[in-house]
C-alpha cells in the first residue's frame, strides 16, 4: 500500500545492491518469523483441543452420553456422571448473573451518565480493581469471612427470622458453604468485565440519541431508559455475556467456597459442584486412569460450553460497532 | 412513552373547554410528577449500584491488609514452610517459585506474543489475521484449569512427574493472546507517517518495523506485558496438577515448584489457624505484587516515550 508511493523516491538511496539484496532477504525473514508467531495461536489451540478431547475420549467412550445426563460421580466404584457438576456451574453462573447485571449496569450508567466529573475516575478505578484480584484471594475471603458470614448471620436471618426455611429454595443445613456463596463471590469477580463493557458501549452512544430524548421532554431517566439503553442493547448483552463465560471457566474462588459434592439440590445453601471445581478438587488425587478420563471429559465440555459462550458474545460486541459504523 | 399522554385528544368531548384543559392541566402535573420521582429514584439507585459495586473491594482490602499485615514478617520473606504442627515458617520458597514460574512463562509467551501482534497489525486486513485474531480471543476466553489440563498432558503424563516447566506452559498460554492483542493495539497507534518517514529514508521494511514502529510502541508493549505477568502471577487453577507446589526450596525447571497463590489456597483450605495466618499474609504479598506491577504498567505507559500521553 504505503511503500509503493515510497519506492521511486526510495530508490537513489539504495544505490548500493548488496544492500539492497540484504534487506530483501531481511524482509522476508522478518516476515516468515511474525507469521511463525502469528501461526503459535491457532496450533496452540488446536493442541489445546486436541490434548484435552484425546485425552476425554476413554471416559466418554465408556458413559456415552450418560456422562452428561448421570448424576453419579463415584471414583471409587468407577461411576462417572457429570451432571452435577454441570448443573452446579450453570446455577452459580445463573445467581452470579442475577446479582451481577444490575449492579453492573447500574455501575456503568452511573460511571457514564450521571457521575460528578471528580468521583468518576475513582469510582472507575475501584471497579477495576476487582478484575485485578487474584482469584485465590477471593477464595481466601469467601473460606474465612463471606461463608462464616452467610452460616451465622444471613441463612439464620433468612430460616428464623424471615421463616423461610421450609422452601426449597432455601431448605437444608446452614453450613455456609454452598451455591450462594459461590454465586456471590462470582458476582463479585465478574462484576468489572460486565462494567467495563457496558461502560465502553455506553460511551460508543451518539450524544444526539441523548439530546434528541432530552429536547422531546424526557426525563434523565427516561432518556436512558428509552433512547440510550436500547441502541446500546446488544453490546450490553454481549458484555454480560462475557462475565458468563468467566464465571462458567472461574475455578479457584468457587473450589474454594462451594463444598464441592456431586449433589443436585434445589436450595441455595447446599453444598455442590462445578465442572471447574471438580477438576480442580480431584485431578491431582485421581488415582486410576478412568477417573482422569472422566475429569477431562469435564474438561472438554467446559472448554465446548466456554467457547460457544464466548463466540455469541464477540459476535453481538462485534454487531454493534458495526451497527455504529454503518 | 407517557408524554403522548399529552398530545392524544381524549376520545369523549368535555362538559366545558374550561374545566377541560384543567383537568388536563392536572393530570398533565401528575404524570409529570410521577415521572420527576421515577427518574430521581432510578438514578439514585445507581448511585446505589456504584456504592454496592466498590463495597466488595473495599471489605476484602481491608480484612487482608488487618488480617496480613500482622503476619507479614521477615521470616515471611526468607523461611520455607515448617512442617504441619510447628508454628513459624516462611513462604520463601513460594515467593520464588512464582518468580521463577512467571519467568520461564514470558521467556515463551512475550516473544509469540509480540510476533503475532506485529503480525496482526501490519497483515491487518488479511484471512489469516482474522482468523488467528479471533482464535486469540477464544485462547483467551478458556478456562484456566484447561490450560492446566494441556500442560498436564503435555508435560507432566510423559515424563511421569510434575514440573515447574509444565505450570508455566499453562501459564504461557494464558499470557499469548493477552500479549498479542496489546501488542496489536498499540502497533496500530503508531502514526502511519512514521512507518512512511522510515521507508522513505530508505530503511527496509524489517527495519521499520522493529526499529521505528515496535520502538515507538514500546512502552504501550511493555505495559501489556506487564499487565499479563499481574494477571498469570496470581493464577492458581493451571498449576495445582502441573507445578503441584512444593514444601521444600526448589527452583529447578524439572522439579514441582511452589508458588504463592498455590500456598495460599493450601492454607486456606486446612483447618489451622497459624496457616490461615500465613494465606492472609501470602494474599497480601501476592496483592502488593500485583498492585506493583499495575502501576509500574501505568508509569511505563505515562513516561515520555509514550503514546498514551495524548
Amino acid at each position: 500500500m504505503t511503500d509503493a508511493s515510497i519506492a521511486p523516491t526510495a530508490q537513489p538511496a539504495q544505490a548500493a545492491g548488496v544492500r539492497l539484496g540484504a534487506s530483501g532477504n531481511g524482509d522476508r525473514i522478518y516476515r516468515w518469523i511474525t507469521t511463525g508467531m502469528a501461526l503459535v495461536i491457532p496450533i496452540l489451540l488446536v493442541l489445546i483441543a486436541w490434548e484435552v478431547f484425546s485425552g476425554a475420549w476413554p471416559a466418554l467412550r465408556k458413559f456415552g452420553f450418560s456422562f452428561l445426563t448421570s448424576s453419579q460421580w463415584d471414583a471409587v466404584n468407577g461411576k462417572f456422571g457429570a451432571a452435577p457438576a454441570i448443573f452446579g456451574t450453570l446455577v452459580s453462573s445463573l445467581i452470579a448473573l442475577i446479582i451481577a447485571v444490575p449492579l453492573a449496569v447500574g455501575v456503568a450508567i452511573f460511571l457514564s451518565e450521571f457521575a460528578p466529573t471528580w468521583i468518576r475516575q475513582p469510582v472507575a478505578f475501584l471497579v477495576d480493581l476487582l478484575a485485578a484480584i487474584p482469584s485465590v484471594v477471593y477464595g481466601l475471603w469467601g473460606i474465612l469471612v463471606l461463608v462464616p458470614f452467610l452460616r451465622v448471620t444471613i441463612i439464620p436471618f433468612i430460616k428464623d427470622t424471615l421463616h423461610l426455611g421450609s422452601f426449597p429454595l432455601f431448605a437444608g443445613p446452614a453450613y455456609g458453604y454452598g451455591m450462594l456463596a459461590a454465586g456471590l463471590i462470582l458476582a463479585i469477580m465478574i462484576l468489572p468485565y460486565i462494567s467495563a463493557v457496558t461502560r465502553e458501549v455506553l460511551l460508543a452512544v451518539p450524544r444526539s440519541q441523548r439530546e434528541a430524548a432530552l429536547a422531546l421532554g424526557a426525563t434523565r431517566w427516561e432518556m436512558i431508559w428509552d433512547a440510550v439503553l436500547p441502541y446500546a442493547r446488544s453490546g450490553i448483552i454481549g458484555g454480560v455475556i462475557l462475565g458468563l463465560g468467566r464465571a462458567l471457566g472461574e475455578t479457584m474462588a468457587v473450589t474454594m467456597v462451594i463444598g464441592n459434592r456431586p449433589e443436585i439440590s434445589a436450595s441455595l445453601f447446599a453444598p455442590g459442584y462445578t465442572m471447574a471445581s471438580v477438576i480442580a478438587n480431584e485431578f491431582s488425587e485421581a488415582t486410576n486412569d478412568l477417573h482422569i478420563s472422566a475429569l477431562m471429559a469435564v474438561g472438554a465440555v467446559l472448554f465446548l460450553l466456554t467457547i460457544v459462550v464466548n463466540m455469541i458474545a464477540r459476535w453481538l460486541v462485534w454487531r454493534m460497532g458495526r451497527e455504529q459504523g454503518g | 412513552m407517557s408524554t403522548a399522554s399529552i398530545s392524544s385528544p381524549s376520545p369523549r368531548r368535555p362538559a366545558s373547554s374550561r374545566s377541560y384543559r384543567d383537568m388536563l392541566a392536572a393530570s398533565t402535573a401528575r404524570t409529570l410528577t410521577r415521572r420527576r420521582i421515577m427518574s430521581y429514584v432510578m438514578v439514585a439507585l445507581t448511585y446505589g449500584a456504584a456504592l454496592v459495586a466498590t463495597l466488595p473491594l473495599i471489605f476484602i482490602l481491608s480484612h487482608l491488609v488487618k488480617e496480613g499485615a500482622s503476619s507479614v514478617s521477615w521470616n515471611f520473606f526468607t523461611k520455607i514452610p515448617k512442617s504441619v504442627g510447628e508454628t513459624g515458617g516462611g513462604m520463601a520458597n513460594a515467593i520464588a517459585g512464582t518468580g521463577i514460574l512467571v519467568l520461564f512463562a514470558s521467556l515463551l509467551g512475550l516473544p509469540v506474543g509480540i510476533g503475532a501482534g506485529l503480525f496482526l497489525a501490519e497483515q491487518r486486513g488479511t484471512r489469516l489475521a482474522t482468523v488467528v485474531r479471533f482464535l486469540s480471543d477464544v485462547l483467551n476466553g478458556l478456562p484456566s484449569i484447561v490450560l492446566g489440563i494441556f500442560g498436564w498432558q503435555v508435560l507432566v503424563r510423559p515424563f511421569r512427574h510434575y514440573s515447574a516447566m509444565a505450570g508455566a506452559v499453562a501459564l504461557a498460554a494464558m499470557m499469548i493472546p493477552l500479549v498479542t492483542r496489546a501488542t496489536e493495539e498499540m502497533i496500530r497507534l503508531v502514526p502511519v507517517s512514521m512507518r512512511e518517514a522510515a521507508l522513505a529514508l530508505g530503511y527496509s521494511k524489517w527495519r521499520t518495523s522493529l526499529s521505528v514502529v515496535l520502538r515507538t510502541a514500546l512502552p504501550g508493549i511493555v505495559t501489556g506485558a506487564l499487565v499479563a505477568v499481574a494477571r498469570i502471577a496470581g493464577e492458581t487453577a493451571p498449576l495445582i496438577f502441573t507445578a503441584l507446589g512444593n514444601q521444600f526450596w526448589s527452583v529447578s525447571p524439572t522439579q514441582p515448584i511452589a508458588a504463592l497463590p498455590m500456598q495460599i489456597y493450601i492454607y486456606a483450605t486446612t483447618p489451622y489457624d497459624d496457616l490461615h495466618a500465613q494465606a492472609w499474609a501470602g494474599a497480601l504479598v501476592l496483592i502488593g505484587l500485583v498492585l506493583v506491577i499495575s502501576l509500574a504498567a501505568r508509569y511505563v505507559t505515562r513516561s515520555r516515550f509514550g503514546l498514551g500521553g495524548d
